[in-house]
């Protein structure tokens, strides 16, 4: 079987509510058969308003989606063949899990023996058998979402969408949810598309994830390089965390560039500057940046701690450096732990490699 | 083994359970004091009330006390034959004492009532008396005998005997258009009487339609009213209550302006060419006048307990429903319908509870044709002034209330209403 690349293809989709605020500008978006793709914002980003579109609760204002190379703005929801797993679940409460599984299947007009499979089968999966009989309303939150998983599959449609499935659950359960639900992709290689604004939610499941800010993505690539290579400075500052420096390109080479800051100059890798004297948001990881480093690096500054938090398998450092009062640095826990105390200077440093200069904010 | 288990101590060394009573105590007392008013009030205004009303109904203790020795003798009595001297004798001492206090008329109306005939030979024997004819000394049987041949009729002297229980059932009957017959058992009223059977299958009728309509026209406003966005759906939701403000009468009356045959719409069917201006339809002072009238005064009864419960339904079931493949139909049929029972029953039921004792607007658009049981009771308070009889009607209303009550219990489950 040959993967399509566009299964799923946003053809220049334009979206408005009220005639004059686009909550999605030309989306661009390509999704290949059997991926899992994750769109990620802040809310009010647009990301859910293309998940309702792809699902047929709202029509693009501009613009097609194709599914599998037909056009389907004008088939109704129910004849997509789109599974969907809702914010809230969603399960039918007057209805037993059998029910709400078995609800697919009935308006499908399958066959009795044939629905006790599959509603087996899914149940199976999401490692629920034995509650068929159980209302929604007495199974614990995670319960109520696995079914709620469940039911979106048993009807085995070529694309699932999950909108924040697990907003609602507690930071543990979350977790392990994200790795049931991954692992479920996995085995049956159902097409997900999938909704969050949560980014290590983002991180941990997806093959690739679009970036959504104002309506529009901002980076659509794999979690690694999305973290590494930030393309521009929201996208840095939304995944993970980063410490920034504003500044002006003064001397700019193939792979690096200097940005001379108020008080100083840093190297940094040239990403979205061209020439000199291009303003620039240079940023740069946290764990990048190293404490009185060993080896020679080609950014070496010294600086003041301001603060000191501990946070179990790391310490965070808060350090007044070039002007930034804000620098963090995360030092790791390890055993040949650093004295770190409030207001001693102390020498950090990076590589211009780790040091991205981007489009200033 | 229980006996081994070792009593729970509170750190003071009091037995647990025995602290705890003490502690939950003074809530408990506390508690019941702050719904003590409630609850006299409830006693007074509802529990007591229909007390009064069930003993006023069947309260038949009238002749039970004018004719006490009466009623003693008759105990020997088997019936069937004319009763023996000492029934008469009694009979005799009880009527003397009555026409002393001058309440002798009373006992003849009421068993006249009971028996036709018997307020002329009551009044006949009277004035034997009162002329001193009867001869205490001789056979008082005879002497009474001779005063009219009614007397010497032994179904007259039954009808006095059906008298004897202080309680009776006989307004129940009645409310049912049956009596007791003279030979104690439970007869129809002819055909052409039967006038409360016709009132209740109206009554239920009636409240039956108003529900359904109410349904029909609310269901849809209810469902607007929980999906609207918030600026539409509180104009909406004033429309709904502005007429709930206003008065009842108020509304009735201008259901009599809108409806009656000169009036607005009639006018506008005879405008548009509906009907021709010497046919216009008679829509008042019948059933379409209660019906149309009843249902939009008692619309709001139905909408809000529809609206408190749709609300609830969150809009993303019935996409979940569409999304896994049924059509709007199914998903509304299949998964919003049954959501929405709870207010279904509780509407319908308030509806129907409300309708069938309703009063004020049948009374004033009904006319003959669609006027209900509860006309007929103030009919019987306040024109006819047999209060008993309209006690007993109102409790059969009562009790009819709680049967469907009780059916609906059954059928849907009380603990499933939602009222807000």
């Amino acid at each position: 079987m040959s993967k399509n690349p566009e299964f799923v293809k946003f053809d220049k989709v334009d979206k408005s509510y009220d005639g004059k605020v686009l909550v999605v500008k030309d989306l661009q978006l390509d999704i290949a058969e059997g991926e899992f793709i994750t769109m990620l914002g802040p809310s009010g980003s647009g990301k859910t308003t293309c998940l309702m579109m792809l699902a047929g609760f709202e029509t693009p204002t501009n613009g097609e989606i194709l599914l599998d190379g037909k056009i389907i703005s004008n088939i109704p929801p129910h004849k997509r063949g789109i599974g969907m797993v809702f914010q809230n679940y969603a399960l039918f409460p007057h209805m037993t899990v059998y029910e709400n599984l078995a609800f697919p299947l009935k308006v499908r007009k399958i066959e009795k023996n044939e629905i006790d499979k599959k509603v087996d089968k899914a149940l199976s999966m999401v490692s629920l058998n034995g509650f068929e009989s159980r209302m929604p309303g007495q199974l614990s939150g995670g319960q109520q979402q696995r079914v709620a998983v469940a039911r979106a599959l048993v009807f085995d449609p070529s694309v699932v969408l999950m909108d924040e499935p697990l907003g609602a659950l507690d930071k543990n359960l979350r977790e392990s949810m994200q790795y049931e639900i991954k692992h479920i992709h996995e085995n049956i290689g159902v097409t997900v598309v999938y909704v969050t604004h949560d980014q290590s939610e983002a991180l941990t499941m997806s093959n690739r994830i679009a970036v959504f800010n104002d309506g529009k993505v901002q980076q659509l690539s794999n979690p690694s390089e999305l973290y590494e290579k930030p393309v521009n400075s929201f996208v840095a500052e939304f995944i993970g965390e980063n410490n920034t420096f504003n500044g002006e390109v003064s001397d700019i080479s193939n792979d690096k560039c200097k940005v001379k800051l108020s008080n100083a100059d840093i190297l940094a890798s040239p990403i979205s500057v061209k020439s000199k004297g291009d303003k620039t948001t240079v940023s740069l990881r946290p764990e990048r940046a190293l404490i009185e480093p060993k080896e020679q690096m080609d950014n070496m500054f010294s600086g003041k701690i301001e603060e000191v938090i501990y946070h179990g398998d790391h310490t965070r450092v808060r350090i007044n450096l070039l002007g930034n009062p804000e620098f963090i640095l995360k030092v790791p826990n390890s055993t040949s732990n650093l004295e770190l105390k409030v207001n001693e200077e102390i020498k950090i440093g990076w590589n211009s490699s780790d040091a991205r200069a981007l489009d200033p904010k | 083994m229980s006996s081994e288990i070792k009593q729970i101590l509170t750190t003071d060394g009091i037995p647990l359970e025995i602290s705890l009573k003490k502690a939950e105590k003074k809530n408990k007392i506390k508690a019941f004091l702050l719904v003590a008013p409630l609850l006299l009030f409830l006693f007074i205004t509802y529990v007591f009330p229909i007390g009064e009303m069930f003993s006023r109904s069947i309260d038949d203790k009238m002749i039970t006390n004018m004719l006490p020795k009466t009623f003693k003798e008759m105990e020997k009595w088997d019936g069937k034959e004319l009763p023996s001297e000492e029934v008469f004798t009694a009979f005799y001492i009880d009527y003397k004492v009555l026409i002393e206090n001058q309440t002798q008329g009373k006992l003849g109306q009421r068993l006249n009532k009971e028996k036709n005939g018997f307020n002329s030979i009551t009044k006949k024997l009277m004035r034997q008396i009162k002329r001193n004819k009867i001869d205490e000394s001789q056979s008082i049987k005879e002497q009474i005998m001779k005063v009219h041949k009614r007397w010497r009729d032994v179904e007259y002297w039954q009808a006095i005997k059906r008298t004897a229980p202080p309680y009776t059932m006989a307004k129940y009957l009645k409310g049912m258009d049956m009596y007791f017959a003279a030979d104690g058992s439970i007869a129809q009223v002819d055909e052409d009487r039967r006038i409360h059977r016709i009132l209740w299958l109206r009554t239920l009728e009636i409240a039956l339609f108003v529900t359904i309509f109410c349904f029909l026209m609310g269901y849809p406003i209810a469902h607007l009213l929980a999906t609207l966005p918030m600026k539409y759906s509180n104009l909406l939701m004033i429309c709904v209550l502005l007429p709930f403000w206003t008065s009842l009468l108020v509304r009735t009356a201008s259901w009599m302006i809108l409806l009656q045959q000169q009036g607005v719409v009639n006018d506008f069917f005879v405008l548009i060419g509906l009907v021709a201006d010497n046919n216009r339809p008679e829509m008042m002072y019948n059933k379409v006048g209660t019906y149309v009238a009843m249902t939009q005064i008692l619309l709001p009864f139905m909408v809000l307990p529809l609206y408190s419960v749709m609300k609830t339904i969150s809009p993303s079931l019935m996409r979940a429903g569409k999304s896994l493949g049924g059509t709007p139909f199914i998903a509304f049929w299949k998964i919003y319908f049954p959501l929405t029972i709870p207010g279904i029953g509780a509407g319908c039921l308030l509806v129907f509870i409300l309708a069938i004792g309703y009063y004020i607007t049948p009374a004033l658009v009904g006319g003959a044709s669609g006027t209900l049981i509860s006309n007929q009771i103030a009919y019987h308070m306040k024109t006819t002034l047999d209060w008993s009889f309209a006690s007993a009607m109102g409790l059969m209303l009562l009790s009819g209330v709680l049967v469907i009550y009780w059916i609906y219990n059954k059928l849907v489950g009380v603990d499933n209403i939602k009222l807000g």
